[in-house]
């Protein structure tokens, strides 16, 4: 399973078929205590780069992006009971959502992790 | 002041900007300096704030002592609270008003007149010196109020902006405590709305009871050179840690206060804002202020709009900007809003029309698309514990 980012500070997981997306640790320290996450339905269509979800930490509501392209096939239903799971385990137990994958070659533009942990180091 | 008004203005430092750094503050741009937004994160500090003490460093602060003759007078031709009866070492809020009526900020005003203790060489008797205020107005406002205050106050009125000193507050109900340990019968005496001057070693320190978090609370105010030491010996005290600016916001909301520039401007009157306590009851006849006609017409005739707080079931918070509705019909806008950490839910401040202002009143607030229900709720959300003696 290999497990691509995004400048925007999401995550995406290949595995088969479909992708799961969440945002990374260090989206969720900047954005500090999140009160509550909307998600998107199931069956939903995504385009790369488009509004995803909402992230409400205290202080402000926060978009998250879709890393690719695909239809949303499950939402996290953990994540609206417990949305400070974003804080205490981002890239687990706090993931987001699920999607197909319209176009793996949309996967080649994002950055691996080695790439990604030197992006914030850099920020 | 300079002169290059047009140009973008630079993020300035305050004095105790390496010491936030220091303490792991998260920084970022706030009324025109670097301000620490959080250092352990918004609830815990929040929480921590409420159950112990917060020490916030609010030196963006615009600190001003106005002085002269028959400053109290002057003072009431801008203000609508009485400053003519204020006693030395009493504090009042008050509204810095236009000719509209509308405000231009909200302010703290301490009768700062010294006593002078009797002079047995010279001959002289103790007696109260020459008449200064106090005054503390908002960051971001402060070079409008200073450049409103020079205008419209005499020549023989000096008004010192004091950007030589630092405000720091430590706020929550173990501020007392924590405080008496560092110094030693300053205190004692004083209840909510209060100040005093105090020499701790050789600090001049102005110490006021009051504050933003409604918790029981102090603003201590000194020289910059001194403030990071203070900060240090007031943070040796088990109950006291560093609070930022993301706290600050979550607590004062969650008391109701209203933030300048979100929950009040130019465009809202005092009447609107819920706010009629500030006019203080002898003057709303008599007046003699900037804006009386318009406040007077207001307190007799109503007013279109009413500041209200607002609950929500459920954890999604709604902003400001939000639009209000009753039914069908848009009735208000959410001018400040987020998420409780004391109740557990969100709360919002914002205007809705007179009709829909009652504590109670069934509404509904638009996020994202989505109607969110709401409920008007009577001020503070969480309850003032001012310490306001016997």
């Amino acid at each position: 399973m290999a497990r691509y980012f995004t400048d925007e500070h999401e995550w995406i997981e290949l595995d088969g078929d479909t992708a799961t997306v969440g945002i990374t640790d260090y989206a969720q320290g900047q954005l500090g205590d999140i009160v509550f996450v909307e998600l998107p339905d199931s069956g939903k269509t995504l385009e790369k780069g488009g509004d995803a979800a909402v992230v409400e930490s205290v202080k402000a509501a926060s978009d998250v992006y879709a890393p690719i392209s695909g239809e949303v096939t499950e939402a996290n239903a953990a994540l609206e009971d417990d949305p400070a799971l974003v804080n205490s385990d981002p890239e687990g137990e706090g993931w987001f959502f699920r999607m197909t994958v319209a176009d793996k070659s949309q996967l080649d533009g994002l950055m691996d992790e080695a790439k990604y942990k030197s992006f914030v180091d850099g920020l | 002041m300079s002169d290059d008004t047009d140009t973008p203005q630079e993020i300035e430092t305050l004095p105790l900007d390496a010491w936030h750094r220091r303490k792991g503050a998260r920084m970022v741009p706030f009324a025109g300096y670097h301000m620490p937004i959080q250092y352990e994160g918004i609830v815990t500090e929040h929480d921590w704030t409420r159950e112990q003490a917060g020490l916030f460093d609010v030196s963006h602060m615009g600190q001003l002592m106005v002085r002269g003759e028959n400053v109290a007078a002057e003072l009431e031709k801008l203000l609508p609270g009485a400053i003519a009866s204020l006693k030395p070492g009493k504090v009042r809020y008050s509204l810095l008003l236009n000719d509209e009526g509308g405000i231009l900020d909200d302010l703290m005003v301490t009768n700062a007149t010294e006593w002078i203790e009797a002079d047995e060489e010279a001959g002289t008797e103790g007696h109260w010196g020459d008449p200064a205020y106090y005054i503390v107005v908002n960051g971001a406002t402060k070079w409008d109020d200073i450049a409103w205050m020079r205008e419209h106050l005499p020549d023989e009125i000096t008004l010192t902006h004091m950007d030589d000193h630092a405000l720091i507050a430590l706020q929550g109900p173990n501020a007392a405590t924590a405080l008496n340990r560092v110094m030693r019968n300053v205190i004692d005496d004083m209840v909510f709305m209060e100040s005093v001057c105090h020499d701790f070693g050789e600090w001049p320190l102005r110490i006021t009871r009051a504050g933003y978090t409604g918790e029981d609370g102090f603003e201590i105010s000194l020289p910059n050179e001194h403030v990071e030491t203070l900060c240090n010996r007031l943070c040796a005290e088990i109950e006291v840690r560093p609070v930022g600016l993301g706290a600050r916001d979550s607590l004062r909301l969650e008391a109701g206060l209203p933030l300048y520039g979100h929950d009040l401007t130019a465009e809202i009157d005092p009447v609107s804002a819920d706010l009629t306590f500030a006019l203080t009851k002898t003057r709303r006849e008599s007046g003699g202020y900037k804006g009386h006609e318009y406040v007077s017409a207001a307190l007799r005739g109503g007013t279109k709009n009413r500041r209200v707080g607002l609950v929500f079931e459920g954890r999604l918070p709604a902003r400001e900007g939000a639009k209000v509705f009753a039914g069908a019909e848009e009735v208000g806008r959410i001018t400040s809003g987020g998420f409780s950490p004391t109740l557990g839910h969100p709360i919002a401040m914002g205007y809705v029309a007179k009709a829909q202002a009652e504590p109670g009143t069934e509404l509904e607030v638009e996020v994202r698309n989505k109607r969110l229900p709401a409920k008007v709720a009577t001020l503070p959300f969480v309850p003032h514990r001012y310490h306001r003696g016997k």
